[in-house]
């Protein structure tokens, strides 16, 4: 990464800091200030305060397992759905439209549905998790194990080769890409899970979901910023590392269309 | 195809056929008309190139060939199950480096590593890729994707060779260079060769006879016997045979139009 591929990102950041100095210092007199505590604020109360320091990083911690957990096992259980999907018509028949009812269903509207069957800790946060992270795993594993085009296809059947070999050497290593562009849409998608499945469930151990509710009711906006910043942190280092991955394992021979490296 | 070892194959004996078609016709499922009565007979140590309009059903004629489509009437007879087939697109595997790609075929064929290699290796010295096996398919030229598709092809030394308008997305040059080195190929290992082509001049150039067929429905409208002698060169596509040839092709084919 050279300073030119840098350079924008970075003026957003400044540009994007001294906006929220500006609403902080010149849009909100004193009294509402606390509608946007200006960034230093949030970092000495949020980060530099020992107390609530730990507080923040249990709380991210124990987020970062649930969205991890869920994650893992949208993996598991959506590569192999798209799988089966793949080497048998009917099974994508069958199964599809309950994937996209998967996605269409207003999921808050059953995460309490969730906790009545589940409980209110660990296990129903990670199944929130989970459904919200399972349909684009599906989907562009299936669409990667269908990217292999008719004439590759025929070059395997000209040399008879068996329903696992074709998936070894040709379906599935011309997945990668999008199986990597689910997993990095999903990783995402988990973390936003962990955090609603805190509003829901009061059991177990809190994550930052439910101190960003706590502090919302008690009013300490630095430290709901805080909470903030580190859940977005925690996203994008999920949706990071899944995109770093995809490029490492598909640097020599993939090359998305809209990249301008 | 489940010959082990079929890398130490004798070579087609010329003469044998390798490929028959009598009285052939393909109508697809939903009620399209490919080709009509097609019949023809290939044999090693011949070229045969079928020229015709697009969407005649031509290359339906190699996908029947090769067995990936069954005839809706009529006989496709093979005289041998080792048949090569490139198509205008490369069909390499992007994820794997160029001897990689070659060696597919071998693999899927069971062959072990040593000797994959080996055919490897002696298929791209035959297309003139030494010194590339280690590249990936984006990073050479068109023309150099084709010779890797060829080399793939030739691992398995190859009886009968389908060519689905290999050439036709290349340049000028690259194709004429490509057509020379398929004659080499064609007198080295001396297989049935079954060409497509929309262009005269490489169906010419390429064959022993040239067949013309029809718009779709496709029929065998017209044949050329080609009578130049191998190898062929550069000079030949000068020589004033060679265009009255050409001509007479040209002729037939805008018959085939009407």
């Amino acid at each position: 990464m050279n300073a030119r591929k840098l350079l924008p990102p970075v003026a957003v950041l400044v540009l994007f800091g001294g906006l929220w100095y500006a609403v902080s210092y010149l849009l909100l007199d004193p009294a509402r200030r606390f509608l946007l505590p200006p960034p230093q604020e949030v970092w000495q109360v949020g980060f530099a305060d020992a107390f609530n320091r730990t507080e923040l990083l249990q709380g991210l911690l124990y987020t970062a397992r649930v969205a991890v957990t869920g994650l893992a096992v949208a993996v598991v259980a959506g590569v192999l759905v798209a799988v089966l999907m793949s080497q048998a018509a009917w099974v994508e028949r069958s199964l599809y439209p309950y994937a996209v009812l998967l996605q269409t269903i207003p999921i808050l509207a059953i995460v309490p549905v969730l906790g009545f069957w589940f409980g209110f800790d660990f296990r129903s946060r990670v199944i929130v998790c989970t459904v919200f992270a399972l349909f684009p795993i599906i989907t562009n594993t299936l669409f990667g194990l269908k990217s292999a085009g008719r004439e590759m296809h025929d070059l395997f059947t000209l040399h008879d080769a068996s329903r696992t070999v074709r998936f070894r050497k040709l379906q599935l290593p011309a997945a990668v890409p999008a199986i990597f562009t689910g997993f990095r849409i999903s990783g995402g998608l988990a973390v936003i899970g962990a955090i609603v499945g805190d509003f829901f469930f009061r059991q177990g151990d809190p994550g930052l979901g439910v101190l960003l509710d706590v502090y919302r009711q008690q009013l300490r906006s630095p430290e709901l910023f805080a909470a903030l910043l580190l859940a977005s942190a925690l996203g994008i280092l999920v949706f990071w590392i899944f995109g770093w991955f995809g490029r490492a394992l598909t640097r020599h021979w993939y090359q998305p269309a809209d990249d301008r490296s | 195809m489940s010959v082990a070892s079929i890398g130490e194959q004798p070579r087609a004996r010329i003469g044998d056929p390798v490929l028959t078609f009598d009285n052939v016709s393909m109508t697809f499922p939903d009620g399209t008309e490919a080709f009509r009565d097609v019949s023809f007979e290939l044999r090693a140590g011949e070229f045969i190139t079928i020229v015709g309009p697009s969407g005649c059903g031509k290359s339906t004629i190699l996908r029947v060939a090769s067995g990936l489509e069954k005839p809706s009437s009529g006989m496709a007879a093979r005289g041998t199950d080792n048949i090569g087939y490139v198509f205008q697109d490369p069909t390499l595997l992007p994820w794997r480096r160029v001897r990689a790609n070659v060696e597919l075929f071998a693999e899927l064929h069971g062959h072990g590593a040593t000797e994959r290699r080996g055919l490897a290796e002696e298929a791209l010295r035959l297309v003139g890729l030494e010194g590339f096996d280690r590249h990936y398919p984006r990073q050479l030229s068109g023309g150099m994707r084709m010779r890797v598709s060829l080399a793939r092809s030739l691992t398995l030394r190859p009886r009968a060779f389908l060519f689905d308008e290999p050439f036709a997305a290349l340049d000028e040059i690259t194709r004429q260079r490509l057509n020379e080195e398929v004659i080499r190929l064609f007198q080295s290992e001396s297989f049935g060769g079954l060409f497509i082509t929309h262009s005269v001049f490489e169906a010419a150039f390429l064959s022993t006879r040239v067949l013309v067929m029809s718009k779709r429905p496709g029929t065998l409208v017209a044949e050329f016997p080609v009578p130049f002698t191998y190898p062929r060169t550069e000079e030949l596509r000068f020589d004033p045979a060679f265009a009255e040839l050409s001509r007479e092709i040209s002729g037939a084919l805008k018959e085939a139009y009407r």
